[in-house]
């Protein structure tokens, strides 16, 4: 029971950070049809950043956050408008191509400035320790990242159900045609998802710095899982990323506590046979 | 019949021109001017082949793929526990590797062929990862993460041993690859290999003028599985060692960039994306490992806004501008 309840709450905590950082990509693909490999690039960056002002200019945890969430959602307009625009009508292979050379080229950045090692992180005392919920006491940290992560996908659902601007985004990704027909100007929205769906990356990459360590690696080493979210749940969805992060991120804590030999296994054979029963994912359109 | 018509055109594209002899010239150029750099020869034509396997499924068949090393890495582990196991006769390994990774690829493809687009992609990226995975877990048979020890290679015909300096290996690697580059010439230029070409450029044309289009993409992808099985037996066999890089999906990318810089969709620009990728990284990499990545990364990114169809499809291009002489 115990272990049940560990495994559920590490798991929820782990979720969160793959939804945060995944849930933009899959707006991004599901709109444009994008493969964008280098999405976890911007969930680097915003680590990077957050640790970064932290550490060496003693910035607080909750604004380097917002930096970095800002900065990386800046920095993807420009990237969005100056390479990515000209991609959109060219085949898989050349936006996997790209993607992955942007991917190379920020490893290799990152790595020249801060070197092989990951970057630690200090997180405010406040977050440290334990805190009590009634029935039994919890990590703070991973508690934190639990609210903070549902508060955020509450604000982006409500966003997408119940404003203007997720009903123009909805409507594009359902049809985009009929969506530029009625006046909607679909690349200027695309422009705004996208800047959205990178500063919640970075956001993502920030506020897990502890659990998804910040090194050079990161943004090839957990792009499988990112993909892995998106593909599952279905692209241009919000819920189905969150279920898949959910089923992802519990599920792999699972294994690693259960059966740590053969826990990668697991989950690859787990998405393997997801992904045959549903090709287009739990949520998606075939 | 008119010079231009369609089928001259195809036959003219079967011909073998003198220019295509060239990579053979290098190779034998190379055995004695450069003895020095055999084993890197090696290196280079066991990727030639890798890539040529690549090239039959994403540049003629059209699958984007980030998972060929699932193949190439069957193909080194059976050639290696086959060597460990059962004989050390390097022939019979190469057989063992294209079938291991055959059937591999049959059963992988017959699943996920019927998939398209990110779904096709991530199942293939899943595919590699489980075989990496389960080669790490089963370290009884791979070895696990120590990789295979004792991998040890009879003389080729019983008559050529693998010596120190690799000049059997180099010979025995280019023998290999030169009946795979007659196999896979043949291959794209047959009634197959132009059915594959047109449903790379429009599957539900080609299904609908009566090509069973998932059965040939099978074929092909089985029939470029085996190939890479084959790269991988060779790279066992060369080296009388594997590790689990072999499976690994860098080695997934980097075949995929060495294709894309030569020119996908034809046969050489295997040959000359493996060649140029691999002398680079002997030449810089070594000194400057960040660097060559950075270097990797800003290439592709250039191929693709600038130079799509590699360095074969830029030249391409520039010969077309110079007016020809009749």
């Amino acid at each position: 029971m115990e272990a049940i309840v560990s495994i559920l709450f590490l798991g929820l905590a782990y979720a969160m950070i793959l939804y945060l950082i995944s849930v933009g990509l899959s707006v991004t693909m599901g709109l444009m049809g994008f493969i964008n490999l280098a999405h976890g690039v911007f969930a680097m960056a915003g680590g990077y950043i957050t640790v970064t002002l932290m550490n060496r200019c003693g910035v607080s945890f909750g604004v380097a956050l917002l930096v970095a969430c800002v900065g990386v959602a800046l920095l993807s307009i420009v990237l969005e408008r100056c390479l990515y625009a000209r991609l959109y009508g060219a085949g898989e292979l050349e936006q996997v191509l790209f993607t992955i050379g942007l991917v190379f080229m920020a490893v290799a950045v990152v790595r020249k400035i801060w070197g092989p090692l990951p970057q630690p992180i200090t997180v405010p005392p406040v977050l440290n320790g334990q805190i009590n919920l009634g029935f039994r006491s919890f990590p703070t940290y991973r508690t934190f990242l639990i609210a903070v992560g549902l508060v955020l996908t509450l604000a982006l659902w409500l966003g997408i159900e119940r404003t203007n601007f997720g009903a123009r985004l909805r409507a594009a990704v359902d049809n985009r045609r009929m969506a530029e027909s009625l006046g909607i100007n679909t690349g200027q929205l695309f422009t705004l998802s996208f800047a959205l769906g990178s500063g919640l990356a970075a956001l993502g990459g920030g506020l897990g710095a502890d659990i998804l360590a910040i090194d050079p690696g990161y943004a090839m080493e957990y792009l499988v899982y990112f993909l892995m979210v998106v593909a599952v749940g279905g692209l241009g969805s919000i819920r189905g990323p969150f279920v898949a992060a959910l089923l992802l991120g519990i599920g792999d804590t699972a294994c690693k506590y259960l059966v740590p030999q053969l826990g990668a296994f697991f989950i690859y054979l787990a998405m393997i046979a997801l992904l045959l029963w549903r090709p287009a994912g739990l949520f998606g359109r075939s | 019949m008119a010079v231009d018509s369609p089928v001259a055109q195809l036959i003219r594209a079967h011909r073998l021109r003198p220019i295509e002899l060239l990579p053979w010239v290098v190779a034998a150029a190379a055995y004695f001017l450069a003895s020095g750099y055999l084993p890197l020869g090696s290196q280079i034509m066991i990727m030639i082949l890798f890539a040529l396997s690549l090239d039959l499924v994403l540049g003629y068949a059209g699958i984007v793929t980030l998972g060929q090393a699932a193949f190439f890495g069957v193909g080194a582990y059976a050639a290696g526990i086959y060597s460990v196991h059962v004989s050390g006769e390097p022939l019979s390994g190469l057989i063992v590797g294209a079938a291991a990774a055959a059937i591999v690829g049959v059963v992988s493809g017959a699943i996920i062929l019927r998939t398209s687009g990110l779904t096709l992609l991530m199942l293939t990226l899943a595919i590699t990862s489980l075989l990496e995975a389960a080669a790490n877990d089963a370290t009884a048979i791979t070895g696990g993460n120590d990789g295979l020890q004792g991998v040890a290679i009879n003389p080729v015909l019983g008559l050529f041993d693998f010596d120190l300096y690799g000049r059997t290996a180099y010979l025995y690697c280019l023998a290999v690859l030169f009946i795979a580059w007659l196999f896979v010439r043949r291959l794209v230029h047959s009634p197959f290999g132009q059915s594959l070409v047109g449903i790379r450029e429009n599957a539900v044309r080609m299904h609908a003028i009566g090509t069973p289009v998932r059965h040939r993409l099978l074929t092909a992808y089985t029939i470029s599985a085996a190939l890479a099985g084959v790269a991988g037996a060779l790279l066992t066999q060369t080296t009388q060692f594997v590790g689990l890089t072999v499976l690994s999906f860098e080695r997934s990318g980097e075949i995929v960039i060495m294709l894309v810089l030569g020119g996908t969709g034809r046969i050489y620009g295997a040959f000359l994306g493996a060649a140029i990728y691999m002398i680079a990284q002997d030449q810089l990499a070594e000194a400057d490992p960040v660097f060559w990545d950075f270097w990797i990364g800003l290439l592709l990114v250039l191929i693709v806004l600038f130079a799509r169809g590699g360095i074969l499809g830029l030249m391409d291009r520039l010969l077309s501008m110079v007016p020809r002489r009749r």
